[in-house]
Parts: structure tokens; sequence; C-alpha cells
């Protein structure tokens, strides 16, 4: 029984996603859950586990293009061992299990819902934020350009694009009027669609995202208008000077990745919609960082991970937010949202960009839980095997551009949170202590907040409370 | 026929060195052509003891005789009817157009008479028809016309227009020694504004061939006579602002040579043409149906034309200035196609 592998929904506000890389050659035998083929969207990258287990029948969407979820991506034969054939076809046919529940915004008919009044206050957790249900809803198949819009393009682009055996849908065009350019078409062969399954690396180093195949972009070359691949927020990617002015000399020319392009749309919406305020705290880390230094080496022989100052922060954190629930919300139209789980995101440096997963329920884990989360998630988002929920649902971020030496930053808030915290990198300074001067480990640390709903009041309590946690640590670490 | 000692024609005509301007180029085609067949001879308005009204013919009449110069009543159908009797009794006269829009007054006899002769009795006239022709120079409606397109229609002609001294010198000889009608184009812009040094040998620029005169990958630009001249300056600004422009020179616009054009749109998939003829019926417009019949496959944008507006060349200095193409007007035109 033939069961077809469709692309999953990412999260929810994702409409579509990028095959980065087939696991499997038509032919290959897998198993159920066994990683497949590769995506990127957005939110992660991701290894999507089979839907079933038998023989990869058919690869309908080739690496490097980028489908709305729900697209039908490959077919599997059952072999008969009926693991997944009740799945077949149904739109609803999920890769695994752990993804999010695509239903709801593929299912034609519930997707109406989402029209409705907000959801209601007391839902504990909202299932599915309304307007993202609403994009997604209506078209299940909700291709990168409204569907009937004729694609302009030209002789030779439809002539490349059938050479290449390539869907100009999955192409965004960047000529006049959104017109399809050869140099768009380039650009996307250049970003890693090989459609002829080459095992290449998986990793996508920085190299990769260079473009390898067009010409040497030296010598004044062209500035074909980049390609954004399938961006709603086509204001992320302005320039605030003439194009021609920013090719000058030697240079090399790199498409930004999917992630980055994704960060990039994130980054300027968040500043359209929040008005940020920073405030900074100065903590004194002596206390930490010495019972840190006694334990590390009992706690990584002990629990198998180790110890950072990290999950002394999610903990001061927690604690913060606690004490003042009006920094874990989101903002809704005139609704404050005030969560009630504390899911706290952790940005994550990645070589190719940037990634927040969420450690879920922080404030019911202990120092040891929160530590393996942490070490866990980071890991793993470093692999590419993140799951997308894992990187849902945050009520409050944190970021440490202290690690690279930083005296502190100013993050920018991650959506839908109203606050952030940066830290600071920890150092020895003098500090004057009872009108004596004494060494302490010392760090900065910000608090980025969205000023339509905290104001400076709460946040330098909040940061307050953050510090006098972290002076007066109590928790036993082992 | 041997080199008389102490001639103007000699001194002033002779391929002897230094960078010679369009007009020399094409006074030692003529020369050199003249000395080399006794078959060759000069037929117009004031060639020969004027020396021409640019001076083309400047010694000619003295070094080769009258019965090999000769002076015309201002009759140009006339010119042209002598010079086919003549090229059917085995000379091969090169006529001068004083002025080529003046061309007109011969035009049935070049379109009726002289392009049939091959196909109707297999007796093709090798006579050479050549004048200055443009714009720019402010000459007005009666000395300024571009009449190429007229003769383009013609089967049974080759039309040659030429933007260099090397090329002038070279595709009129090749002309001379053709044996079909040949009109050959002079742009009078041209004519005193740009050197070249020219060989001493004897050579000839083959006929039906167009030159890349700029390499590029962005767009190409097709052009020819003076506003090849005017597209390479244009391609100078369109490469500091990063785009390449490759910039063909025609030459030869009947036969026209495809194989260069659609090489060229093959690696840069958008052309730009840009004439000094006025718009309809231009070579563009050819040039774009060709395109679309070969090349259609290898379009990533619209052809695109810069041309002299459709109107007589205004004799007002500025309004023949807004009439003509100029570099501005090109780099526009090219930018826009380079984004397009």
């Amino acid at each position: 029984m033939a069961v077809d592998i469709v692309m999953p929904q990412m999260g929810e506000s994702i409409f579509e996603g990028t095959i980065t890389k087939w696991l499997k050659k038509p032919g290959d035998k897998v198993e159920r859950d066994e990683p497949l083929f590769e995506i990127s969207t957005d939110k992660v990258d991701a290894e999507i586990p089979s839907p079933s287990a038998g023989v990869l029948k058919e690869i309908k969407v080739g690496e490097g293009k980028t489908v709305p979820i729900q697209t039908v991506v490959g077919v599997i034969d059952a072999a008969g061992d009926g693991a997944g054939a009740a799945k077949a076809a149904a739109p609803a046919a999920v890769p695994a299990p752990k993804v999010a529940p695509p239903a709801k915004g593929a299912a034609p008919a519930p997707a109406a819902k989402p029209a409705a009044a907000p959801p209601p206050p007391q839902a504990a957790r909202p299932s599915a934020p309304a307007p993202a249900a609403a994009a997604s809803g209506p078209g299940a198949a909700a291709p990168s350009r409204p569907a009937g819009e004729r694609i302009h393009s030209s002789p030779l682009v439809r002539r490349m694009a059938k050479e290449h055996n390539i869907d100009l849908a999955a192409i965004p065009g960047t000529g006049a009027g959104g017109r399809i350019s050869k140099e768009d078409v380039e650009a996307y062969l250049a970003g890693g669609a090989q459609p002829s399954a080459d095992a290449e690396a998986s990793e996508p180093t920085a190299a990769e995202f260079a473009p390898p195949a067009p010409a040497p972009q030296r010598a004044a070359a062209p500035p074909p208008p980049p390609a954004t691949s399938g961006g709603q927020t086509r204001v992320a990617f302005e320039s605030a000077v003439p194009r021609e002015k920013m090719y000058f000399g030697n240079y090399e020319v790199q498409p930004m990745s999917v992630m980055r392009q994704r960060i990039a749309e994130h980054m300027i919406a968040s500043k359209h919609v929040s008005p940020h305020v920073y405030s900074v705290d100065e903590v004194d880390m002596t206390k930490v960082a010495s019972l840190r230094a006694k334990s590390k080496d009992e706690f990584e022989k002990r629990y198998d991970t180790k110890l950072t100052f990290m999950p002394f922060f999610v903990k001061a954190a927690v604690a913060g937010l606690r004490a003042f629930p009006t920094m874990n919300a989101s903002l809704d139209g005139t609704n404050v949202i005030l969560h009630k789980e504390i899911n706290i995101g952790i940005a994550v440096a990645l070589d190719w960009g940037l990634i927040v997963p969420v450690i879920k329920n922080a404030d019911e884990k202990n120092l040891l839980g929160v530590q393996r989360t942490l070490n866990d998630l980071a890991e793993r988002a470093r692999t590419k095997k993140l799951k997308p929920e894992e990187v849902q649902e945050g009520t409050f971020s944190i970021t440490n551009p202290g690690v690279f030496g930083g005296l502190f930053g100013l993050p920018v808030i991650s959506q839908p949170n109203v606050g952030i915290l940066g830290l600071g990198a920890i150092e020895k300074r003098p500090v004057v202590i009872n009108d004596s001067i004494a060494i302490r480990s010392m760090c900065y640390v910000t608090l980025s907040y969205d000023h339509r709903v905290v104001d400076g009041a709460i946040a330098h309590q909040f940061l307050h409370k953050v510090k006098e946690t972290l002076e007066n640590w109590s928790e036993p670490i082992l | 026929m041997a080199d008389t000692n102490g001639s103007r024609a000699a001194n002033a005509a002779k391929a002897n060195g230094g960078p010679v301007t369009f007009l020399e180029a094409i006074k030692q085609a003529m020369f050199e052509e003249m000395d080399r067949d006794p078959a060759v001879v000069v037929i117009g308005e004031d060639v020969g003891v004027y020396g021409g009204a640019f001076k083309t013919s400047e010694g000619l009449l003295e070094h080769f005789g009258w019965e090999r110069v000769i002076d015309t009543p201002i009759s140009e159908s006339a010119i042209i009817g002598a010079a086919c009797g003549m090229s059917y009794l085995g000379l091969r006269p090169i006529c001068e157009m004083q002025f080529i829009d003046f061309i007109a007054c011969c035009f049935n006899q070049l379109t009726n008479f002289v392009a049939k002769g091959h196909y109707l009795w297999n007796a093709p006239a090798p006579i050479v028809v050549r004048g200055p022709s443009g714009g720019g120079v402010h000459g007005g409606p009666f000395h300024s016309a571009n009449p190429e397109m007229y003769f383009v229609h013609t089967p049974g002609l080759k039309i040659i227009y030429p933007s260099t001294p090397y090329d002038a010198k070279g595709l009129l000889k090749a002309a001379v020694r053709d044996n079909n009608p040949v009109l050959f184009f002079e742009h009078k812009f041209l004519y005193r504004r740009i050197k070249e040094e020219l060989p001493a040998e004897d050579y000839t620029v083959p006929i039906g061939k167009a030159a890349v005169r700029r390499e590029g990958r962005h767009l190409t630009i097709l052009s020819y006579a003076a506003m090849m001249h005017t597209s390479l300056e244009a391609a100078d600004t369109l490469a500091k602002e990063g785009i390449e422009a490759e910039v063909i020179d025609l030459r030869t616009l009947l036969p026209l040579d495809e194989e260069t054009i659609l090489k060229s749109v093959k690696k840069t998939n958008k052309v730009l043409v840009v004439h000094e003829d006025t718009k309809t019926g231009g070579i563009a417009g050819e040039i774009a149906a060709i395109l679309c019949e070969k090349a259609f496959g290898d379009l990533d944008g619209p052809l695109m034309r810069v041309t002299s507006l459709d109107t007589p060349v205004p004799y007002a200095p500025t309004l023949e200035d807004y009439f003509l193409p100029n570099a501005k007007k090109v780099f526009a035109a090219a930018k826009e196609l380079a984004r397009y």
C-alpha cells in the first residue's frame, strides 16, 4: 500500500518547508520513524522520520525545493507490513507522531474556525494562535504566491526550469513586478537545489551557502537582486542605499540561508511591533562562581552532564518571572496573555545561524533538570535534531552574548515574548563593599522589554529579583 | 598603375603611417582600389574638380584622370543609371551621393533595376553607392538622413554601415571587389571625429560579419555607425554600476550577421538595439523578429530599443539633440533591461 510522505507543518506560523536533503533513494528500504529527509524552515532544520515502514517508491519533491506544508513530497510502498497503511493518502498523515499536528492547518473545513473570536482567556493552552491558523487554513496547498496568480518569467527562465526540472512556483521572483529572472533561477540552483540527489555534506557550513554556480562575483558582478525564499516580510530585505552602491571593489555574494532570512524577518517584525526599552543591572556572581567551581567536577561525574552558569541564570529568571508575571506574557491586541507555564527559550548560536530552543516548564525543574534539558537541546540544535515543538511556546528568553566576551548586549525580543534577558561576560572586577575594595566576579545583565506591556518599574524589580537570587544562591547543586 | 612622383593624390591618399580619420580611410580605400584595378571608376557630383563635398575624392582626378573620375550633373538617377551601364560593360563604379539623403532620387534605379539584375539576368551590377549620412551635425531634415532601411528591405543589395576608419577602409575595399551592388553609408559625424592607425598593407574586412567591440555578460547592445560609439560610452558608465554590456557593431546590415548576434544573446539573454535611424521600421524591429524566431528560449527580457524619434531630423540644435539617441538614453534603457 502506498503511503504519502507529506511536508509536515513545522510550527504554527509556517506555511512551507525546504527539503534540504533526501536521506534515502527511491528503492531504499526504510523503517518506520527512520530519518527519511531533512528539511529547513524558518524555525528549525530537522530530520523527518518515515511515516511508515516499507520501500521509498518515489521522490516527488527534490532537494532544494520549497513546498507548502502538506504537499506530498514522496511515496512509500508500505510493503504490506501495515505499519502506516492507515495513514495513506489522508492529508492528516503525519510523518511522526511527535510533529505538531498539522491537521489543524490543513484540514479544509475545521480551519474555518480561526476566524472566530480570539481564544478565550482561560484557555490554558490555546491549541494554535488564531492568526497563524487563519493564514494557513484556507489553502492547504497555499504556495508562495497567491493561488492562481500567474507566474511571470521569461522564455529563458521557462526553458531553464524545464532543463533543471524545477517548479517555477517555488522560485521567488525579484525582477520587474516580481518576475522570475535568469538570476533568480541561478540563485535558486546555487542555493543548494541539486535535483539530482547528489550526496553532498548535509551540514550547511558557511561555505555551502556561498553560491557555487554563479560566475565569480568579483569584478563588478551583476547585482541581480537577491532572491528571498518565500518569505512574507519583504521589508526585512530592504536596503537603505541604492543597491549599486554596495557593490564595489572585490567581494563575494553569499545568498542568505532560509534560516538567516527568517531571522531577518523576525528581527524586523519584533522591532516593528515592540517598543524596546533596555535596562541594565550588575550581578555579583562570586558566590555562584565558587559554588560552581567547587561542584562542577563532581556534578559531571555524578550526572554525566556539564555544569555551566546558564542554569543558574535560568533559575534566577524563573524566580523573577514568578515574582513578576507580566514579564511572562504575550500581547494579543489589547489582551495581555499571562502564561501560566514558564518556558524559557535559550538562544543557541550555530555556525549557520541562531536558534532558540525552549526549556519547557523551567519552573518545575531543579538545577540538574534545567542543565540536562539545556545541554540536550543545545546539542540537538547543533546536530539539527530539534523537533519543531521544541522551538515553540517559549514565554521568555535568555541570550548570552557574554560567552563571546561581551560586556553586555541589548538583545531584540524574541516574539511573542515581552522580554529577553541578556547576559554579559563574568569577569573579576574591583567592587566597593562596605567601603572597601574587593575583587568580585561580576556580570552585567540586561533586560530588553516591550514597553507596551512592561514598565520600567516592573523591569527593574524583575532584574533586581534575578540579581538577588543569584547573589544569594540557596538551591543545592549536587 | 605606378605612383606618380609628387602626386598630391599619392601623398594625400596613400597609407603612409600615423592615425587617420574616417574621411582619410575612405579616400585611401578609393585610391588603393583604383590603383589596384583599372576597372574601378568614381562617379558623382563634384567628385572630380572639386574633390567631393567632403574632400573624399580629393586628388583622384589629378592622379587617375577624367575618364576614371567623372563629374555628373545634379541627377542621382543619372549617376546610378550610368554606373549600372558601366558595370555591365566591365567597370566597377563607385558612385558618390553628395548627401545620402538624395539616394531617394535614385530609389527606382536601385530597387527596381540594380538590385534585380542578378535575379533576372544573372547580371549583378558590381557598383558601390556611397555617401555621407546621419545626423548630429545640425544638417537639418535634408542632410542628416539614415535611409538604410529602405534598402535593407530590398533583396539583391548589400548594405554596409561602418563605425571606424579601419572598417570603413576595409569594407569599402571589400565592397568594390564584391560582384553585387553594395550601398555604403558613411556617418558624417564620424568623418573627422575619430582617428585610427591603419595597416600599411592591403586588407579588406569581410562583408556580413559583425564585430564584438566590448565583451559583457548582462546584456547585449547591438548597434552600428555613430551609435556604436554612443553605445560604448554608455557601456563604460554601465560598467561602473556593475552592469557589463556586450557591445556588438553590426557593420553590415544586409546580410545581417545572425550568428554573432545569436551567440551573444545565448550568453547575455537580453538585447538592446541602438540605432540612429528612426524607430518604426528600423533594424531593431527586424532583429526582434529574428530573435523571436531563432532565440526565443534564450530571452530573459524584452528586446528594447533606443532610436531616434519618428520624425524628420529637426534643424534646431536643441531639437536635434532631443531627437537623437545619446549615451544617457542608452544607459537608462540598458539599466532598465538589466534589471528586468
